[in-house]
């Protein structure tokens, strides 16, 4: 399955270039540009790790795409996304948000029901990632099996 | 009030004032045209049309006393009171331009004259009597400044704009729907399968229609049970975060309450009421909505007929105010190139009420007065109603990015299917957004945009070649006096 979190994740994947223009654009807005990583993609995981603190002050593009590219090198296979954070007063939030790297299998999820009386269900999102341990989860040149 | 009375009134200086009779409106005090609105009144704009012969300051004089303290005869108890400190005073009366017979009367009124925190109150005094005034052929209340100290004494949405993203995990672009159709007569488990093809092809929501409430062919416990399946399908499939406005309007908050808690219990986001529910229905379900964590959808049902005619009833950025204070996290306002009314600038302040922490007056969108809101989250726009993917340049470019685009027709009509017609209106949703922020001139470019997206998504050149050419040009009835602008 494909992960569709995220601004743009039904468009191919970005090139540099693309990539580069949406930082650039962040910058041209005022926001501060942070990169975030994480093997657990459960939709409910706000806190992917950060890739050092967002970049508040960079000129261009070329330094937020360096950085998206050292990450890329730590976390070949890790989910990477570029943030754009708007801190103007009245939004202070997080304004863009998009996948730059995922992994080349990804499991999905399998949901499970939790059946109650009156035909209530109560549903919780199981990861298959998640059964191993972080750092293990989407292992290259299938040291796990996966292909 | 008569003409007669007011060529022949009584002698109101002095104690005459006090004299039992009839007298006109602007000589018991409520007209005042030297009177500055201190920061703290309430201010409305009315477009009132006089009867012949009823002079405009005094039309606009009996309008503020109808609803504030007057009745139609002169009362003695009135001295028991501090009075002028609570009647409304007309302080400006304008001709319209280019509309004989139609005036702006602008009101002010005390804050001493309304409950903290209370929408029926506000508007039991301000639309209470006066729109069936003899008086006047016609009245419409264009446009309230709301003071920042009355503002205060509401929570306004329980989430907002801000913390729905966070909740929802999606930043960047408008959020997309699809309201469930047909509108009626699907069983529960048909209704599920099409919210799970709508949300599963990459909407964010699907929604309950107005009317869709517990009738005989769906009962609301089995709608929710099934479409609470098809979300988290949905979800499971995508891993990303899905809603469907589950709407439990119902005859009584108890049937409202039970129905809301249901929602909570299986899982939902979101919860969905109709505008029909009334001012103190609503307030109590932001009320819950806030207490249980879920987003409130506000559908706008029966709206037209008292927004749409522009000399009688209540604008639409009247009925916006009121909603972002009692507190709505969703509220439908329009599309500008849909099926329904929607001139583009009053659209642009429609938005802008319901989104902006400040907004300046602006005539050309049909607002009247500066308001500020402090720090009240803001509502977001949803727009429905005959939209599709070959439109969306024009719908960001009108209704910018903090907005719930909703195609129902144009998801579910799709030839390929439900779920190909969603794909095609998120392919379209983001490619726009890529080109925008990559610096593209998208609303004149939007075309290649789509037809380029559309080069490596077949579902939205499908979408294309259905709707690409489907437009609602009609013009609008609702616009501003300053401006004319045709309906794109």
């Amino acid at each position: 399955m494909r992960i569709t979190q995220g601004t743009f994740s039904y468009l191919p994947d970005f090139t540099d270039d693309e990539i580069g223009a949406q930082i650039q654009y962040a910058i041209d807005q005022g926001w501060a540009v942070a990169i975030e990583f994480s093997d657990d993609p459960h939709p409910r995981n706000v806190l992917w790790e950060m890739w050092g603190l967002p970049m508040f002050d960079i000129a261009d593009a070329s330094a937020g795409l360096h950085e998206v590219t050292a990450c890329r090198a730590a976390h070949p296979d890790h989910y990477i996304r570029v943030m754009a954070y708007d801190a103007s007063l009245g939004r202070q939030t997080t304004a863009l948000s998009f996948i730059v790297n995922r992994p080349a299998h990804e499991p999905g999820f399998r949901l499970d029901r939790q059946e109650a009386p009156d035909r209530r269900i109560h549903y919780t999102l199981h990861s298959y990632a998640a059964d191993q341990p972080s750092g293990e989860r989407y292992a290259t040149n299938g040291a796990r099996g996966e292909t | 009030m008569t003409a007669e009375h007011h060529t022949a009134g009584p002698d109101i200086a002095g104690p005459g004032r006090w004299n039992a009779g009839v007298i006109p409106y602007a000589e018991m005090g409520y007209y005042e045209p030297d009177y500055v609105p201190k920061d703290t009144d309430v201010l409305a704009a009315f477009r009132i049309s006089p009867q012949p012969g009823v002079p405009p300051e005094e039309a606009g004089a009996a309008v503020a006393g109808e609803s504030s303290t007057a009745t139609w005869t002169v009362v003695w108890t009135d001295r028991l009171t501090a009075y002028e400190h609570y009647q409304a005073k007309c302080y400006r009366v304008d001709p319209v331009p280019g509309r004989e017979g139609e005036y702006i009367a602008y009101i002010a009124y005390d804050i001493d004259l309304f409950e903290e925190g209370s929408i029926p109150n506000l508007t039991s005094s301000i639309i209470g009597n006066v729109f069936g005034f003899k008086a006047l052929r016609a009245l419409r209340l264009e446009d309230m400044r709301i003071p920042l100290a009355y503002v205060k004494t509401f929570q306004g949405p329980p989430h907002g704009i801000v913390m729905e993203r966070e909740y929802l995990n999606k930043y960047g672009r408008p959020l997309l729907g699809a309201t469930t159709k047909p509108k009626l007569g699907l069983s529960a488990r048909n209704y599920g399968r099409v919210v799970y093809e709508a949300l599963r092809g990459g909407l964010d929501f699907t929604k309950d229609d107005e009317n869709i409430n517990s009738q005989p062919f769906m009962r609301w416990r089995d709608r929710f049970l099934f479409t609470m399946e098809a979300v988290h399908r949905a979800t499971e499939r995508t891993g990303e975060i899905k809603g469907h406005y589950l709407n439990v309007t119902a005859a009584t908050m108890e049937d409202m309450y039970e129905r809301a808690d249901f929602a909570k219990e299986l899982g939902s986001v979101i919860v969905m009421i109709d505008l029909t529910v009334g001012y103190t229905a609503m307030h109590s379900m932001s009320r819950w909505a806030r207490k249980n964590g879920v987003i409130l959808h506000l559908h706008r049902a029966g709206h037209g007929t008292y927004t749409r005619q522009k000399t009688h009833g209540v604008s639409f950025r009247v009925i916006s105010k009121w909603c972002r204070l009692i507190g709505v996290d969703h509220i439908h306002a329009g599309t500008v190139v849909g099926k329904l009314e929607g001139d583009p600038s009053m659209v642009r302040g429609y938005y802008d009420t319901l989104r902006e922490s400040r907004i300046p007056l602006d005539l050309s969108q049909g607002i009247y007065f500066d308001q500020d809101w402090g720090s009240m989250p803001g509502t977001m726009p949803v727009a429905s109603g005959g939209i599709h993917a070959g439109q969306m340049h024009q719908l960001l470019g009108y209704l910018g990015e903090d907005v719930v685009l909703q195609f129902g027709g144009g998801t579910i009509g799709h030839p390929s299917g439900v779920a190909a017609g969603a794909t095609a209106n998120r392919v379209a949703v983001e490619a726009m957004i890529k080109a925008r922020n990559e610096g593209r001139d998208f609303v004149r470019e939007g075309e290649d945009i789509l037809t380029d997206a559309a080069k490596q998504c077949r579902e939205l050149q499908v979408a294309l070649d259905t709707w690409g050419d489907i437009t609602f040009n009609y013009e609008s009835t609702d616009t501003p006096d300053v401006v004319v602008t045709p309906t794109a």
